[in-house]
């Protein structure tokens, strides 16, 4: 045991040690690990998703690369071997997606790939990731279907999953409107959307038994024009208006529904609203209830890994960093961790002890190859890993998905500028469902929170 | 309010845009027997044309009411420029090939300049709403409306009477119409169907954008908006008939009144509303409901 924890001391300091000098003979042999990146670059989701998810990336790498990110991230590299970016746009759906993926690994060949905010990009993806054997990390999408509906080796998700943002904003209303009566909701018609409004329902309902749904609208993606849809709710007076609308479709409902003066009858909840915040301004109703899709942005802790991301991402655009740049860095930082976890057990493995003829050659050599994929894999499961938004535990989905906890706040209209108010945090116990269970089955059993 | 009467009225506000974003294509495919996928392409320029110049024109403390002026200079703008590059410097090589190659041709069109708005645009969103609340709104029982929306039905019934009168009572639009039943004809009388060409090709483009920079002020304006409406645009012409300008009404009302009617009924079949109204109409009209009866050429 003994000679065990010694060997990982001294595999630990040696990774430390040659990738903070950085032109140690090792370093310079260790080939550059390629992970592909996958976001939108073009299409509604670009805008407010897909760029600042990139912006965050190519900074992260930047930092991660010249060994200038934070405490326990500020060894060079992953394990000392240098990041290089191959971007992929995710526009285009599933099926190019596909396609898009087989190229990375096929003829880019990666050595990951993180990528994807579309809930029915991740859908499709997985399988093939694992026909493949591609370590992926969904770093976006949200739908909980990825791991509750599939059992996956190669694929990992370093966010929570939508299930926790219905549950946490029910209970928020739980508090906040305790007489609310009916619900209605305009949701886009995907995956994600219709996952986020079957979720927030069925907890409404479990919370409120006398709770009744009004209408439940389903625009497709990109529609543009609500006219109709606001005219319905409108008609319906719900005192609940539930949306998980991003990108577009949300700036585009919000300018239209604001002036019809949709949101002075009922509580609006904005499940995914955090990065529009500043955009939308006036447009945005005092009292609107805003998720960011776990503690990001607003709503994430003081620590200093994340002051160095605000920092990073500000030097950069001039704004502060939205979700999907939280979860980006987070995707990285977790592969990171992972990677350098299974880079010590290797060289742990590697080093013989008790003859000291050929250790630096062994060493060397371990360096140089690095971690198996299958190492990788070992290491990431079940890992703890700090972040900007707090610690993340691969907890869910044999180890695959990860937790956090949440938080939602109010909006409030100050000189001109949308704050937060009245934020609660939701530990992630109290919001997602245990390891195993299907998110509508602990959502319809009463929400218990795991012990 | 009566929820009919909800379904009328936003039947009817929708019908309007689909009209003005649906007739420049039917008028270019009516003369120039072009199926113009750029239509699309056309209209996101508009959007950003005209959010950029009214944001300007906001931004710099102008009265606000100009602005409406600016959406309109933007439309004109976008067709007087792209025209001449599209039609001059493209299509008229390609004059006379086969109507399938005619679409791909306009199909390469809209992608070069889906990547142009980027490069001149970038990806960020452009919001300009101000237009959108300026002239307040109006009441229908306990609905409101903007009165914005009103001026889209507005523009779109001036479109529409002003097409039809041009192509039946002025002597251009005689021409017109002469080009459209018989090309090589019309050219052997002395018309020049070059400039017939471009012309219609220029006011369909001035239609598109002007559908665009209209709905600026009501969405975000970003790459790709112009994928959805070429869709929607598609649907209305189809179903109406290519080529037709009576054909284009009644397929944006058709279109209009269902997707209304499915939203406040039904709005689980919202999504493929639209579709089965024009799959029904195919079925029945191949060629759409004012599909004119083409004499066959031996």
């Amino acid at each position: 045991m003994v000679k065990r924890s010694l060997k990982v001391t001294i595999a630990s300091a040696a990774v430390a040690l040659s990738s903070l000098a950085g032109t140690s003979a090792q370093a310079a042999d260790v080939k550059p690990i390629r992970i592909g990146f996958v976001t939108f670059l073009s299409g509604p989701a670009a805008g407010p998703f897909g760029v600042p998810a990139r912006i965050a990336a190519e900074a992260v790498v930047e930092a991660i690369n010249t060994g200038k990110a934070p405490a326990p991230y500020n060894s060079k590299g992953f394990g000392g071997a240098p990041i290089e970016l191959a971007i992929i746009d995710e526009a285009g759906g599933a099926t190019k997606q596909v396609s898009e993926f087989r190229n990375l690994i096929e003829r880019q060949k990666v050595d990951f790939v993180i990528g994807y905010i579309g809930s029915g990009d991740c859908l499709a993806i997985a399988p093939v990731a694992e026909e493949l054997r591609k370590l992926t990390v969904f770093f976006d999408c949200g739908t909980p279907r990825v791991f509750e509906e599939g059992s996956y080796k190669y694929v990992f998700r370093t966010r929570s999953h939508a299930t926790m943002d219905a549950v946490a904003a029910a209970k928020y209303l739980q508090e906040r409107t305790p007489g609310a009566k009916t619900l209605a909701g305009i949701n886009q018609n995907y995956a994600y959307g219709q996952d986020s409004w079957n979720d927030f329902s069925a907890a409404m309902k479990t919370l409120h038994p006398e709770m009744t749904t009004t209408t439940s609208q389903m625009p497709k993606f990109g529609a543009g024009q609500y006219g109709a849809e606001i005219s319905t709710l409108l008609q319906t007076n719900s005192d609940i208006i539930h949306s998980s609308l991003w990108g577009g479709d949300l700036e585009a409902f919000m300018l239209q529904a604001n002036p019809r003066g949709l949101f002075k009858k009922g509580q609006l909840v904005l499940v995914a609203g955090e990065p529009y915040l500043h955009r939308l301004g006036s447009n945005i109703p005092d009292g609107t209830l805003i998720g960011a899709r776990g503690p990001n942005g607003a709503y994430a802790p003081d620590v200093p890994i994340n002051r160095w991301l605000k920092d990073l991402y500000k030097t950069r655009t001039g704004l502060l960093p939205n979700y999907p740049a939280y979860s980006a860095t987070m995707a990285l930082l977790g592969l990171k961790a992972a990677y350098e976890k299974a880079k010590v057990a290797k060289l742990g493995s590697t080093i013989p002890m008790g003859d000291n003829k050929g250790v630096k050659e062994e060493m060397e050599k371990a360096y140089a190859q690095g971690p198996s994929t299958e190492d990788v894999i070992a290491a990431f499961e079940h890992l703890t890993f700090d972040s900007p938004a707090g610690k993340v535990r691969m907890a869910l989905g044999k180890g695959h998905q990860a937790v956090t906890g949440t938080a939602y706040g109010v909006t409030k209209l100050v000189n001109g500028v949308v704050t937060l108010t009245d934020i609660k945090y939701y530990a992630a116990d109290q919001v997602q469902p245990p390891e195993g269970a299907s998110s509508m089955d602990w959502i319809k059993a009463g929400m218990k929170p795991q012990k | 309010m009566n929820q009919l009467l909800a379904v009328i009225i936003d039947g009817i506000l929708y019908s309007s845009w689909l009209f003005v974003i649906g007739v420049g294509l039917t008028l270019i495919y009516g003369v120039m027997r072009i199926l113009n996928v750029a239509h699309g392409s056309l209209y996101a320029l508009g959007a950003y044309a005209g959010s950029s110049l009214a944001g300007y024109w906001i931004s710099h403390g102008y009265p606000p009411l100009g602005s409406y002026a600016a959406l309109l200079v933007a439309a004109i703008l976008v067709g007087l420029v792209a025209s001449p590059i599209i039609e001059r410097g493209l299509l008229r090589l390609v004059y006379g090939k086969d109507e399938v190659v005619l679409v791909l041709v306009t199909y390469s069109v809209f992608l070069i300049l889906e990547d142009l708005i980027k490069l001149m645009w970038g990806v960020d969103p452009i919001f300009v709403p101000e237009p959108y609340g300026l002239l307040g709104s109006f009441s229908v029982g306990d609905l409101s409306y903007p009165i914005y929306s009103l001026a889209l039905v507005l523009v779109s019934v001036l479109a529409g009477i002003g097409l039809t009168y041009i192509l039946n009572y002025t002597r251009q639009g005689k021409i017109l119409v002469a080009v459209i039943h018989d090309r090589e004809t019309a050219a052997t009388l002395g018309v020049n169907v070059r400039l017939v060409y471009f012309l219609t090709f220029t006011a369909g483009a001035m239609l598109a954008a002007l559908g665009g920079s209209l709905t600026a002020p009501t969405i975000s304006v970003q790459p790709g908006i112009g994928v959805e409406v070429i869709v929607l645009a598609f649907a209305v012409v189809v179903i109406g008939g290519l080529g037709s300008l009576g054909g284009a009404a009644l397929g944006a009302l058709i279109v209009g009144m269902v997707r209304s009617a499915a939203v406040h009924y039904v709005p689980q079949v919202e999504l493929f509303s639209i579709y089965v109204v024009m799959a029904l109409v195919l079925i029945i009209r191949p060629k759409g409901l004012f599909a004119v009866p083409e004499a066959r050429r031996i």
